[in-house]
């Protein structure tokens, strides 16, 4: 039996409602308005808006749901970001279980499939990427929560014919005041799903107060982990459908050249091999085994058509970049006059840096499953973007997008890269030429050489003190290709790309007169979302540039931000806790010295300070401290975790490796030549977290962007060299 | 046939003598928990034992499994409740997880052989696993708490 769904109450941000689940049971859910500006603040702005349910929502779909109250008891939260590491599998569930008034002991995590309400609004899609998830649920996934409870509180009064108010909610129950009674929140299910709301709709339910938080703030044990220490979760390269078949495609090496033509005898000859055929994106070979596919497309021969990228290489790329550093370009910021704050100037420095691209390197190769019948299709994908995959899948077979089921699995990493949809396109494409499920395998090399890199860029900068050695004037130009253009173009407004912009335009520092400026410079080199985005190439510079204009002022680099924050107590005050944590003022080991570098991305903002010793063969981080400015901290564990990885991945990208192009090809294409920071180059972490009570920022990203200046200041404070580009080389020190 | 002992279970295999190990593991005998991360032995990620020593899966063919003992994180406890196990729920070490499989495996291998390590043996053992997501220094206090029974707890 199925009672239709019913709007029950409209609050200022969400129309929530709910309805009944075949074979007994509620089923919870809002309408979140789709887009916004990317800033929590606009929530505020948003209209609401009705959306369609199925007449007859099913227990295994339910467009619309947070949470499901089974018949049988089961409590199932509805996650609807992809888990790659981030803990939402987790953190999210703990917003909707607070106020709920349920244990994390007492859930199952259920995934959300495709559905217009659970579409992230800061990104428009139904996505995870760019540190957004937690700032996207925070506030509607509580109000999910706490509507529930109220209508399973006032099921029980009505059951118990007593006011709501001695009725409470308790770990899954609604308990009466007098102690003798309480009924099961599987019990109050149904009479919840049919009851009026006593309420004017205008009246939000209130959310518990922070100091009522009995989940929010704690540090539960992460709800994947059981799995992923035993072998059990199940990533995308462990779907295993009936008749399923393994593919592998080999892409032509130079970027955006296409196949002319192919020979497979040898390649069809290897036991196993099903078909090898032409597809959208290269020469496919099916097998009944992943090795049979791989090890026959190693001698599938394929000849390419020469393409105009076939000339490409990083030092045209680089010419052509610094060609961009004087002429027109977007102008990002303006305050003040620049030019004659530089000419007024007793002293000033030009920097040019280079940053270069780098790939993602999830440690799960780029897949995906798709089986696809006349009438339907399922694709199973450890994917960033549930209905980037759905319109894929759509536009391929034709099928109408209610009849295409998105299996999220979980993500070997994710960092941006599995926001694509390449691997996607190769999975559907050859399902459906076979009629038969069809996995699709990467090599690490086709993960390398084909990726969505993170820009290279150039920057120009010019800074100019004054003779109180004041800092009055600063000039920046940044130089790269676009990724919104591709990605984003609705936000690309005046030839700016917000992501490129990101961190050098809104500096947090008080300089009197500064100038920023984009120059759009795109490459035949695919370029996508990292992690720490934008930031991750602005940091480095504009932290370093004022390391250099310290020096040049003759000012020890914390003193000198102190004072250009005097008015943001937010910066300063992490920034003075990661130098009082790391003994800025103390002396150095002989042979190290400290480097202090400031973020702000995603609504938080972090200050990391390195300890490093250089020699010639090698740059050696030996301690990091950080200290982050999050809000509101739902899990600290988990945050702490964060701020690490997204170091390490940072502190990869400062010593390690770089994409190179030659050729019109990537050159690397393994872990040898594109090295990862290994186990033994670690330094010593130390996550410190102000409170806040703030609104939660995002932390995914926020590691990265500050441990390269910071290693890179070290060194200039060690050494007297400054560092100009990245990846370090040791032999510069 | 090559004969090996899987998990503590003695299999017959009828495959390709020259078939990895890995794709032995994940595509006929179900084992998906041991990862594929590059296929040449550059990550870890498909660590296995090979008569209790670690092994990249991906680089080891079946011929040379042929007789011997191979455990996968399958097979690390009967119960998931290894000490190391315990550890690694304890600090939180897995993000993404994808290379926890690996990294348990090889831990696992470098206590059998020194139940007390030095971090500098740690390091050694440790340095041939590549963690994307970062998770190295909780791997070492995970490892440093497993192999001391007074904090396993804690
Ligand atoms: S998959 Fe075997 S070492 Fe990488
Ligand atoms: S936990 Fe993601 S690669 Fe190690």
């Amino acid at each position: 039996m199925v009672d239709p769904p019913e709007n029950v109450r409209l609050t200022r941000r969400a129309l929530l409602k709910i309805g009944a689940l075949a074979g007994g049971g509620l089923v919870l859910g809002m309408a979140l308005p789709t887009r916004a500006a990317p800033l929590p603040d606009a929530a505020d702005a948003m209209s609401a808006r009705t959306l369609p349910i199925p007449a007859d929502p099913s227990a295994d779909f339910v467009p619309n749901a947070w949470i499901r109250l089974q018949g049988d008891g089961r409590i199932q939260l509805v996650l609807a970001r992809s888990e790659m590491g981030q803990g939402v599998m987790t953190t999210l569930p703990m917003l909707l279980a607070e106020e709920l008034e349920v244990g994390l002991d007492q859930i199952e995590v259920a995934l959300a499939p495709v559905g217009p309400d659970y579409v992230n609004r800061f990104l428009g899609a139904q996505a995870t990427g760019e540190s957004t998830s937690l700032r996207d649920a925070w506030t509607g996934l509580r109000e999910a929560g706490a509507v529930a409870r109220r209508l399973l509180i006032n099921a029980a009064a009505a059951t118990w014919e007593v006011p709501e108010t001695e009725c409470q909610a308790r770990r899954g129950r609604v308990h009466h005041a007098d102690g003798t009674r309480s009924l099961a929140y599987a019990e109050l299910a149904v009479l919840a799903a049919g009851l009026p709301v006593s309420e004017p709709s205008s009246a939000p339910i209130p959310l518990k107060s922070s100091d009522a938080w009995t989940l929010i703030g704690t540090r539960p044990r992460r709800l994947d982990t059981p799995l992923k220490v035993s072998g059990q979760a199940r990533y995308g390269l462990d779907v295993r459908l009936p008749g399923m078949l393994y593919a592998t495609v080999e892409r032509c090496p130079v970027l955006g050249s296409r196949v002319r033509h192919w020979r497979g005898e040898a390649a069809r000859a290897i036991p196993g091999v099903v078909e090898i055929l032409m597809v959208r994106h290269g020469v496919a070979v099916v097998a009944e085994t992943s090795w049979a596919a791989l090890r026959a497309r190693e001698i599938l021969e394929v000849d390419c058509r020469p393409s105009i990228n076939g000339a490409a290489d990083t030092a045209r790329i680089r010419a052509r970049f610094r060609a961009g550093l004087t002429g027109r370009a977007a102008l990002a910021h303006r305050q003040g006059d620049v030019s004659a704050a530089l000419d007024a100037a007793h002293r000033q420095i030009e920097v040019v840096y280079e940053v270069p691209f780098q790939a993602h390197a999830c440690l799960e190769p780029m897949n995906c499953t798709a089986d696809v019948k006349p009438d339907r299709c399922a694709v199973h994908v450890p994917t960033q973007d549930q209905q980037g995959v759905q319109e894929t899948a759509r536009r391929l077979t034709g099928l109408p997008a209610e009849r295409i089921a998105v299996h999220t699995t979980l993500l070997g990493g994710g960092f941006g890269r599995r926001r694509e949809q390449d691997f996607v396109i190769d999975a559907v494409e050859l399902s459906q030429l076979l009629g038969r499920p069809v996995q699709v395998i990467w090599t690490r090399a086709d993960d390398l050489r084909h990726d969505f890199y993170r820009p290279m860029t150039l920057h120009r900068l010019r800074g100019g003190i004054d003779e109180q050695g004041q800092l009055t004037a600063w000039f920046h130009r940044i130089v790269g290709p676009s990724l919104f253009a591709r990605a984003r173009p609705s936000e690309m407004s005046e030839g700016l790309d917000p992501t490129l912009i990101a961190g050098a335009a809104n500096l947090a520092y008080a300089i009197p007169h500064r100038r920023v400026e984009y120059r759009r410079a795109d490459t035949p080199v695919p370029v996508g979302f990292w992690r720490g985005g934008g930031h991750t190439q602005n940091a480095f510079v504009t932290e370093c540039f004022l390391d250099e204009l310290a020096r040049l002022a003759g000012q020890d680099p914390l003193d000198l931000r102190r004072t250009l924050l005097a008015d943001r107590p937010r910066h300063r005050q992490v920034l003075e806790l990661a130098a009082e944590r790391a003994g800025w003022s103390a002396p150095p080991t002989t042979g190290r010295a400290c480097g202090i570098a400031l973020a702000e991305a995603f609504g938080s903002v972090i200050a990391t300070v390195a300890e490093v010793s250089a020699s010639a063969d090698r740059v050696r981080v030996h301690r990091v401290v950080c200290a982050v400015d999050c809000g509101q901290v739902v899990h600290p564990e988990i945050v702490r975790a964060q701020i690490e990885g997204g170091l390490v991945f940072g502190l990869t990208a400062t010593l390690k490796g770089a994409i190179t192009l030659s050729d019109g090809r990537v050159e690397q294409g393994n872990f040898a030549d594109y090295p990862l920071l290994r186990f033994d180059e670690m330094p010593a972490i130390e996550v410190h977290l102000v409170q806040s009570d703030a609104a939660p920022g995002g932390v995914s990203g926020l590691g990265t962007p500050p441990i390269a200046p910071a290693v890179a200041n070290a060194l200039f404070a060690l050494t007297g060299r400054p560092v100009h580009g990245l990846p370090i080389a040791p032999s510069a020190f | 046939m090559i004969p090996v002992t899987l998990n503590g279970e003695l299999r017959e295999l009828d495959l390709d003598p020259n078939m990895p190990l890995l794709w032995a593991l994940r595509d006929h005998l179900g084992l998906t928990g041991t990862k594929y991360g590059c296929g040449t032995g550059e990550c870890g990620a498909c660590s296995v034992h090979l008569d209790g020593v670690p092994v990249n899966a991906c680089v080891t063919p079946l011929s040379a499994v042929a007789g011997k003992t191979v455990t996968t994180i399958e097979g690390l406890s009967p119960d998931g409740r290894h000490p190391l196990q315990l550890a690694w729920i304890v600090e939180e070490v897995p993000q993404c997880g994808y290379c926890q499989s690996g990294q348990l495996m090889v831990a696992a291998a470098l206590l059998t052989a020194h139940p007390r390590p030095t971090d500098a043996a740690i390091d050694a053992a440790m340095s041939g696993v590549l963690c994307r997501c970062g998770t190295y220094t909780r791997i070492r206090r995970a490892i440093q708490r497993a192999a001391n029974p007074e904090a396993r707890d804690g």
